[in-house]
């Protein structure tokens, strides 16, 4: 056991202390809550978390480069309700085209924060504070105060989000969860085996460095916020699935929620290390509160984003401690062995 | 034209004069002493915060939770005041208290443990605004006692309201302290280069958390500003704020990397805001497209001086 702690990367001990800390979590609500764990709880946390899960992974690859993307919730909305208008005007219209559609839709609004960023030299904050509004703003305009209804869309989107797909040990994993838990491993696996993903953390943990190994960073850092954007498209069309009913102000907030994911799941805000891995889990984490605050008869439901400040707080504090202490603790250890192997050679 | 302008300053004094220009020939009633007042009246609470959000980015810093710590406090005062019984002195009291509370937690966090201002102030902007909530709930609040609304309703001295004289002073003293002072001098330098700032012999961190104090407490103070002006309040007073705030900022000149900035860029960046608002509002243009202009100008208000100027961007 103290074998694999030595041997495990922070951000590997980071996964396991988030999978404990949720079971930990769920453990306490279960203690509190009467007839906590239903069948309901993981269909309604699964659900909630394939749309988080997505949004989290979108943020984990542009803070991976040392930005970050505040317009994500404006994107997430927009897309959601161009999809739900384009769908409910050609109801016939193929499911495999809506898709690359958002998917589409998505990449423009990123490749604009990601031309501005990369090619403007605008720091991200400053750019995507910006366009979090200037696209909320074209929505409002391109809706022009009409909303969009489930009943407009056609049945096999609102089922999507509700057909099993397959249960395990009796929990019923439904078809927008597996998509989303698939898309992100598919994340994961590149950027832990591409070349071209794995730029971004070269880029992320040193710019300068990157540029003298060769590394065209404007590029690196364009692309990962238009696939990050392509990512918030995907977002808006499960949340359009989910939800059906989507107004103008579809989305609000979730900038803040896929920052917390991610930071809560490990990914360093300084940029160049993290795990989209880690992001899901993150978002498993903060949704499991969310949802569990509501049916907590002590604490009201308005205690969620108190909540959630203190949690990103608490998260972000300990990560910074621990990883400075495990970073001192095995370099002291290493020194340790260094000396006990000199003296050895010394006194034979 | 733009490129024989020496300063930034005077690019913007420029672009106010053409502002006002053209909302003058847009409606008559422009240039009245009535509306350049409202004018001021309407966004007052973010302008005053933004004086002192001048001072934090300079110090290279920033810090988002501005806008949910002015709905903290009014949100604090409001149920102190209507559902606690607490008088209302009191409750003013200690709503800036709480304001300093909340400005020390994060520079604690900023200055102790070392975290990033972004991530920090991310957090609480959600924390604060969660409070307001935990207080308020759902519920709206509303008939504070009769001196507090007057106090944000009408003219303190003459046609001038409490808020806007309270922007006059703060502006005054704030203005001294940035460019005639010592502590001005060393917000400079902070921003500029913490290391060399270090080695000077500043102590960076006593001077960060000063600053976050003090930004807690005008929010505080300008949460309650608007409690008093609204006459009312709600779990959801200033939400977002800090986009107004922090574009007013960075279009006065303040570089977001820190070390350069002028009070005098921010009141000129104020008085274009709020003119471009109040233009586009007599052309009956939404609130929604007014933010979303606001946010044009914000990457205009950094790119712009790049193309033209080159001065602004900081030698690494």
């Amino acid at each position: 056991m103290t074998g694999l702690f030595h041997r495990l990367s922070p951000q590997g001990l980071r996964i396991l202390a988030l999978l404990a800390v949720i079971l930990l979590l769920l453990a306490f609500f279960a203690s509190q809550i009467d007839g906590y764990f239903n069948a309901r709880l993981f269909s309604r946390i699964s659900g909630s978390v394939a749309i988080m899960a997505l949004i989290a992974t979108a943020q984990t690859l542009v803070i991976l480069t040392r930005n970050i993307d505040l317009s994500i919730g404006s994107v997430v909305g927009f897309t959601a309700f161009a999809a739900g208008n384009l769908v409910s005007s050609n109801p016939e219209m193929s499911a495999l085209l809506l898709v690359l559609f958002c998917c589409c839709f998505g990449a423009c609004f990123g490749a604009v924060n990601g031309l501005i960023v990369a090619y403007g030299r605008v720091p991200s904050i400053i750019v995507t504070l910006a366009t979090m509004a200037i696209f909320r703003s074209l929505l409002v305009e391109y809706s022009d105060g009409k909303s969009i209804t489930t009943n407009t869309l056609p049945a096999w989107l609102t089922e999507f989000p509700n057909m099993p797909v397959f249960t395990v040990f009796g929990l019923e994993f439904r078809a927008a969860f597996v998509a989303a838990l698939t898309l992100v491993f598919a994340v994961h696996l590149a950027l832990t085996r591409l070349r071209p993903m794995r730029q971004f953390f070269a880029v992320g943990s040193n710019p300068e460095a990157a540029e003298m190994a060769g590394i065209d960073a404007r590029r690196v850092v364009f692309s990962a916020f238009v696939l990050s954007g392509a990512l918030a498209g995907l977002a808006g069309l499960m949340f359009l699935a989910r939800f059906g009913n989507i107004t103008v102000v579809a989305g609000l907030g979730f900038e803040l929620k896929s920052v917390a994911a991610a930071v809560v799941g490990g990914v360093n805000i300084f940029g160049g290390s993290g795990t989209v891995i880690g992001a899901l889990l993150g978002a498993v984490l903060v949704d499991v509160i969310d949802t569990s605050l509501v049916r907590w008869a002590i604490v009201s439901e308005f205690w969620r984003e108190a909540v959630l400040g203190a949690l990103i707080l608490l998260s972000v504090t300990t990560d910074t401690l621990f990883t400075r202490r495990l970073v001192a603790w095995r370099a002291a250890r290493a020194h340790a062995r260094r000396e006990a192997a000199l003296n050895r050679e010394a006194r034979p | 034209m733009i490129a024989r302008l020496k300063s930034w300053e005077g690019f913007l004094l420029m672009s106010l004069v053409v502002i006002i220009g053209i909302n003058a020939g847009l409606s008559p009633e422009f240039l009245t002493l009535g509306n350049q007042i409202n004018l001021f009246q309407l966004s007052i609470e973010k302008i005053i915060v933004a004086l002192v959000m001048t001072f934090i980015i300079i110090n290279g810093e920033i810090d988002l939770s501005v806008g949910s710590m002015m709905g903290l406090s009014a949100c604090a005062f409001g149920w102190m005041v209507k559902e606690q019984g607490v008088a209302a002195p009191a409750a003013i009291a200690i709503s800036l208290g709480i304001g300093v509370l909340g400005g020390a937690l994060n520079g604690w966090f900023i200055t102790r443990v070392g975290l990033p201002s972004l991530v920090v102030t991310l957090a609480t902007l959600i924390g604060f605004r969660g409070l307001a909530r935990v207080l308020v709930e759902d519920r709206g609040l509303t008939d504070f006692p009769e001196w507090f609304d007057a106090l944000g309703q009408q003219g303190l001295i003459g046609p001038l309201p409490f808020a806007l004289v309270a922007f006059a002073v703060l502006f005054g003293v704030l203005y001294i302290v940035l460019e005639r002072s010592g502590f001005g001098r060393k917000t400079q330098v902070i921003g500029t280069n913490r290391e060399v700032a270090e080695f000077a012999g500043i102590d960076t961190n006593r001077h960060k958390m000063i600053l976050f104090i003090a930004s807690g407490t005008i929010a505080a103070f300008a949460g309650l500003l608007y409690a008093a002006r609204v006459g009312a309040v709600r779990g959801d007073v200033a939400n977002g704020f800090e986009l107004d705030i922090i574009t007013i900022v960075l279009l006065g000149g303040v570089s977001i990397f820190g070390g350069t900035g002028s009070l005098t860029g921010t009141l000129l960046a104020i008085l274009i805001v709020l003119n471009i608002r109040n233009g586009m509002a007599l052309l009956n243009i939404t609130g929604h497209i007014q933010t979303g202009v606001i946010g044009l100008l914000l990457i205009a208000s950094v790119m712009v001086p790049r193309l033209k100027f080159g001065t602004r961007e900081k030698t690494a």
